[in-house]
């Protein structure tokens, strides 16, 4: 009979990811709920310190598999030996941070033993002595309860900042070595190394005010009364992704998990629906406040301030507004 | 070279959404729909993929009778032909099924290249490439966000996090899952919308792939959806006009203390 959590340590460089932390806080809160052993997985060459710091917290164990063939991440080598270490170990559940790492192999590693793998959750519940994960549909829009179904193990991954890292319960976990067959024949994916396009010619992560456009804007034509009120204000533009990726804004204007990162003292948010890739980009700012024609929007889960209603009357009126302020 | 492109029909992105009876899914009365947004871009890698090397682009798409739309869409921007995959076995599928279905059809058309978006925007499960990937024993990359044919292989850029990419070399076929972005959407013109009405549309149901009711039972079941419970105390300023823009000026000068 399957049993246990088994945990995905994700690293780069020689460094854990931080979500993996995360990953463990979650089965250290399912492990005690459900009364399951909990384990971690660490994959590479050269991993002990890795493992070591791992087996600082509060662990049964923490499980090494090392070979010439995972010194860099490739899908192929991690799907190979991780269906391996799951054959080994027998876990119940294997959990993971959302990264794009884990959604590059996880599907197939959860595919190839005929599993489900439960993506993107945001939390958990017990319900008849079961987990029950909860997903984001529709962008955040709506939330969908789901159970994965059939024979263990299931495969669940967490959304970015679903669980508290930093709560980690420390511990003392034993290390183990696993062995596992992986020939380089069977990597398929040749990885070169990672790398930074040129510097963003704009750093917004300086600016104190931003006012971010989003797709509610329609036309590239438009993004004219926003600039009229990033003027007024004296703030820097930014956007969400669709804006950039439609080249209505340059790339170095971009907020969120693929762009910059930003913490300022006010965040406007117009026509941008709030999208968790986008979210992580700006949640720090000290005030946010969300100009959105839909009420559900999930931006406004996260604003101070809130307005409802058309874009193309409230930023004008702004704008008029804050010149009369500065005068 | 013969690229099959994956194309959902999702609910127009500012659809109202309403959730159904049973609290299972949407109700799915009065929605308009449209290209999933990465499979748009995914089509596009597509096409301009034809345009440097020469060859075929074939539109795919699983799901009820409205998704032809889809690929008439497709054809009309200069997809070749389509596959429609429909059965009412392939009503309720999770990404498992899905791509196990498209697994299906891909292989019995054969390809060099099968393109998807990297996920889609309303299950949003960031997975069915990936698994059509390992149920036809081929290699995949995620993210992409540039496509170079490189020999018989093919090098791929892939988007990482924190504002890294990585370029990975792989051998063909293979499974790409595209990144919005990756290029600039092309119109249909009118030229093609009527060349468009002159290609083939096949439509290939779970017979005709081979696909018994177990491959496509569900691995994950949803239990019920609701509106998530807002957590954050917002102030939400009633109106629209002048008004409401002098109360949010007011409150941000003299309660966030922003100016
Ligand atoms: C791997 C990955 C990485 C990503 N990285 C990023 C990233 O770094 N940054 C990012 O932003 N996104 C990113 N995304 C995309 C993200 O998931 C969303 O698709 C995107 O943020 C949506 O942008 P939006 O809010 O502008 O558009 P939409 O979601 O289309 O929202 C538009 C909003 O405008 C509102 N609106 C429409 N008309 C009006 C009007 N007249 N007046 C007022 N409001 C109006 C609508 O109600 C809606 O809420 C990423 C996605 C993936 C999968």
């Amino acid at each position: 009979m399957a049993n246990g959590i088994l945990v995905f340590i994700e690293h780069v460089e020689g460094q854990i990811n931080r979500a993996s932390y995360e990953a463990v806080r979650a089965a250290q809160l399912i492990g005690a709920q459900l009364n399951q052993e909990t384990a971690a997985v660490i994959f590479g060459n050269g991993v002990s310190n890795l493992a070591t710091e791992v087996a600082g917290k509060k662990l049964n164990r923490v499980y090494t598999v090392e070979s010439d063939s995972l010194s860099s991440y490739t899908p192929d080598g991690y799907s190979i030996a991780f269906k391996q270490v799951i054959e080994q170990v027998q876990p119940a559940l294997v959990l993971m941070a959302h990264t794009y790492e884990v959604r590059d192999f996880a599907p197939k590693l959860a595919a190839s033993l005929q599993r489900a793998l439960v993506g993107d959750c945001i939390g958990y519940k017990i319900e008849d002595g079961a987990a029950v994960f909860t997903r984001q549909i529709f962008q955040g829009k709506l939330s969908a309860d789901v159970v994965p179904t059939g024979d263990t193990p299931h495969f669940v991954s967490f959304q970015i900042g679903s669980f508290r890292g930093d709560e980690c319960e420390a511990g003392q976990a034993e290390v183990q070595a696993l062995t596992v067959n992986l020939n380089a024949e069977q990597v398929r994916q040749q990885p070169e190394a990672r790398f930074k396009e040129a510097k963003a010619a704009v750093d917004l992560t300086q600016a104190p005010l931003i006012v971010a456009v989003g797709r509610g804007i329609k036309e590239q034509k438009n993004i004219e009364i926003i600039e009229k009120l990033a003027a007024a204000m004296g703030a820097e533009i930014a956007a969400s992704r669709p804006i950039c990726d439609n080249d209505w804004l340059p790339m170095d204007r971009q907020i969120g998990s693929s762009g910059q990162t930003v913490a300022p003292k006010l965040y406007l948010a117009v026509g941008i629906s709030g999208a968790i890739q986008h979210l992580v980009g700006m949640k720090g700012a000290r005030t946010i406040v969300a100009i959105n024609k839909d009420a559900e929007a999930p931006i406004f889960e996260i604003a101070d301030y809130g307005i409802v209603g058309d874009l193309f009357e409230v930023v004008p009126a702004l704008t008029a507004e804050i010149e009369k302020m500065k005068q | 070279m013969k690229i099959i492109v994956c194309l959902k029909q999702v609910p127009k992105n500012d659809s109202i959404l309403r959730i159904n009876d049973a609290a299972t899914w949407i109700q799915d009365r009065d929605l308009t729909y449209e290209i999933n947004e990465s499979d748009a871009y995914a089509l596009e890698a597509a096409l301009q993929l034809k345009e440097k090397n020469g060859g075929e682009v074939v539109a795919l798409s699983l799901g009820p009778a409205r998704v032809q739309s889809v690929i008439k869409e497709a054809l009309a921007r200069g997809a070749d032909r389509g596959l429609h995959l429909e059965d009412a076995a392939f009503d309720n599928l999770d990404a498992f099924g899905a791509a196990a279905t498209i697994a299906a059809a891909a292989k019995s058309d054969g390809f060099d290249l099968l393109l998807t978006g990297l996920q889609s925007d309303d299950h949003g499960y960031a997975q069915t490439g990936v698994i059509a990937a390992e149920l036809l024993g081929l290699p995949h990359a995620t993210i992409v966000m540039d496509l170079q044919t490189e020999g018989s292989g093919i090098k791929v850029k892939r988007e990482l996090e924190a504002g890294f990419f990585q370029w990975v070399t792989l051998p063909l076929p293979g499974v790409f899952t595209i990144q919005s972005g990756i290029n600039t959407l092309r119109y249909a013109t009118l030229k093609g919308i009527m060349a468009a009405k002159k290609k083939e549309i096949k439509k290939l149901d779970a017979a005709a792939l081979g696909l018994d009711a177990a491959t496509l039972a569900p691995k994950q079941q949803i239990k019920r959806v609701y509106f998530p419970q807002k957590s954050k105390q917002t102030q939400m300023i009633e109106g629209t006009g002048a008004a409401a823009a002098a109360t949010l000026v007011e409150k941000l000068k003299n309660e966030a203390r922003v100016f």
